[in-house]
């Protein structure tokens, strides 16, 4: 069995079509993406007892929602601690294994929400689905950024796609199925949850048995790599344990932390919002579909934005997000002013599409910056930017949002401070961006030790 | 390499439509119903 999950096995003959591996990528990718779209099951899992409606002993909402910023902040543990593994037993492996943590984590979510028991939600979706995501989340990426070393950005970008498209999917598929199973005696969650619990294992399984290494030394056909590396992009390797040890490992933690945190200032509460901002002009069900729209944008601009950065160079595509995105931020409170709707969507929308850019482009910039031999353990210890991010970015804006209201200013108005605050961190972002370089010859790892490998 | 599954294997191009459809059939699906929750917007 040990051999059946081996590196050896996996790795393909030379006439493999790479173009096999991005839906292997995608096949994981678009089930761990569901994370995002948790929110669907909150308002049902606070009348599991009650059924019609909550009860006293119900959870509320302030409990469950717990178990989505577990699986975040598990997500970045299990990426981080489980880097040096995955590098070492291959994709295939981490993949099935993400398959039975995801799977697993809803198996016994449904179970806790059968006997009521919110630990059993907070240990299966939060802890062991939360360790499905990290190494779901890097295996396939780490994996594709070898198999097109020309067009890096854009191969990350499919991948992590898919991760936003997954949302997309998530969502109506659970919203159907609780209506399939809901009854006068059940809301139809922990029903749910074992239906999408075994779909999702199923298709991340075909995914982890799709998946192929390159053979060594492989190369597209045609491709020949510069003979003098592009600036910034280096054709040698630093070891996972000594990238942390470069000040461009905490530079690129900040950009990814800070423009994750930024985006989630409208995404965490675009709704609400666009509501408050333009008051008596968006309907509850527009404001859903305002949601909807920077969904589409987070998607798209993961594909877009990542592939552009093959040909902008990964410094100057961050330099776009952070400066454009700013600009953008400070001026969505004059629109929301002079009660400019079209401008103010479309700024929200090209923020978004920022946003999810931002998350494709960066394994792409370390395997610019690091070499592409421990990037996925390099990625792996990253993504706690992302986890920090997923914490105290709500935190951060809810907090500043309701001292102001506290302090007497309009609920349409609290907003801009906030707005500014987010233009501020991209600001920040900026500067980081700036002052990466490449990283100091000491660094690299020697030519016998990248043959040999390195424990 | 001769362990690989893939040592002598060259992939199928109807293996490769296969699969693409694998995964571009549900992300169409739900794009298309999250693109008819956004026409909200415009009406």
């Amino acid at each position: 069995m040990s051999g059946f999950f081996s590196k050896e096995r996996i790795t393909a003959g030379h006439g493999y079509n790479r173009w096999l591996i991005p839906p292997a990528a995608l096949a994981v990718h678009l089930c761990i993406g569901q994370a995002y779209a948790f929110s669907v099951f909150n308002e049902p899992l606070t009348r599991v007892l009650g059924v019609s409606q909550s009860t006293p002993d119900d959870w509320k909402l302030t409990t469950l929602g717990w178990i989505f910023s577990l699986a975040i902040v598990f997500l970045g543990l299990s990426a981080a601690f489980a880097g040096k593994w995955l590098e070492k037993v291959g994709p295939r492996r981490t993949m099935f294994t993400a398959a039975c943590c995801f799977g697993g984590g809803f198996l016994l979510s449904a179970i806790g929400v059968k006997t009521h028991q919110i630990w059993l939600l907070y240990i299966g979706y939060g802890v062991i689905g939360g360790c499905g995501l990290g190494l779901g989340y890097v295996s396939p990426v780490s994996t594709l950024i070898k198999w097109f070393p020309d067009h890096r950005g854009m191969a990350t970008g499919m991948a992590i796609m898919g991760f936003g498209g997954g949302a997309m999917i998530g969502a109506p598929l659970a919203v159907t199925l609780m209506k399939f199973f809901q009854s006068d005696t059940t809301v139809g969650v922990a029903e749910t949850f074992i239906v999408m619990g075994t779909l999702y294992f199923i298709s991340m399984v075909i995914g982890s048995l799709a998946i192929r290494i390159p053979p060594p030394d492989w190369k597209p056909e045609g491709w020949v790599p510069p003979a003098v590396p592009k600036k910034m992009v280096t054709h040698r390797h630093v070891h996972i344990d000594q990238a942390l040890k470069t000040p461009q490992f905490y530079l690129l933690w900040l950009i990814l932390c800070l423009n994750v945190t930024a985006g989630i200032g409208i995404l965490g509460q675009a709704s609400v919002m666009i509501q408050e901002m333009f008051k008596g002009g968006i309907s509850k069900e527009a404001a859903a579909g305002f949601v909807g729209l920077l969904s589409l944008f987070n998607m798209g601009g993961r594909f877009v934005w990542s592939s552009a950065s093959d040909y902008l160079g990964r410094k100057n595509t961050y330099f776009v997000y952070f400066a454009l995105g700013t600009f953008l931020y400070s001026m969505l409170p004059g629109f929301s002013g002079q009660g400019n709707i079209v401008l103010f969507i479309a700024s929200a929308a090209v923020i978004m599409s920022m946003y999810g850019g931002g998350f494709s482009t960066i394994p792409a910039y370390l395997a610019d910056i690091f070499g592409t031999k421990y990037v996925g353990g390099i990625h792996g210890r990253l993504l706690t930017a992302w986890s920090t991010a997923g914490i105290l970015g709500p935190v951060l804006i809810n907090y500043i949002r309701e001292y102001q209201i506290e302090q007497g200013v309009a609920k349409a108005d609290a907003y801009t401070t906030t707005l500014y605050i987010m233009a501020g961190l991209l600001t920040v972002g900026f500067v980081c961006n700036l002052l990466m370089k490449e990283v100091h010859e000491k660094h690299y790892m020697r030519h016998d030790e990248v043959e040999n490998g390195v424990e | 390499m001769e362990n690989s599954e893939n040592s002598h294997a060259k992939s199928h191009p109807f293996l490769l439509v296969l699969f693409w459809a694998y995964v571009l059939i549900p992300l169409g699906w739900g794009v298309f119903q999250t693109l008819k929750k956004a026409m909200a917007l415009f009406h």
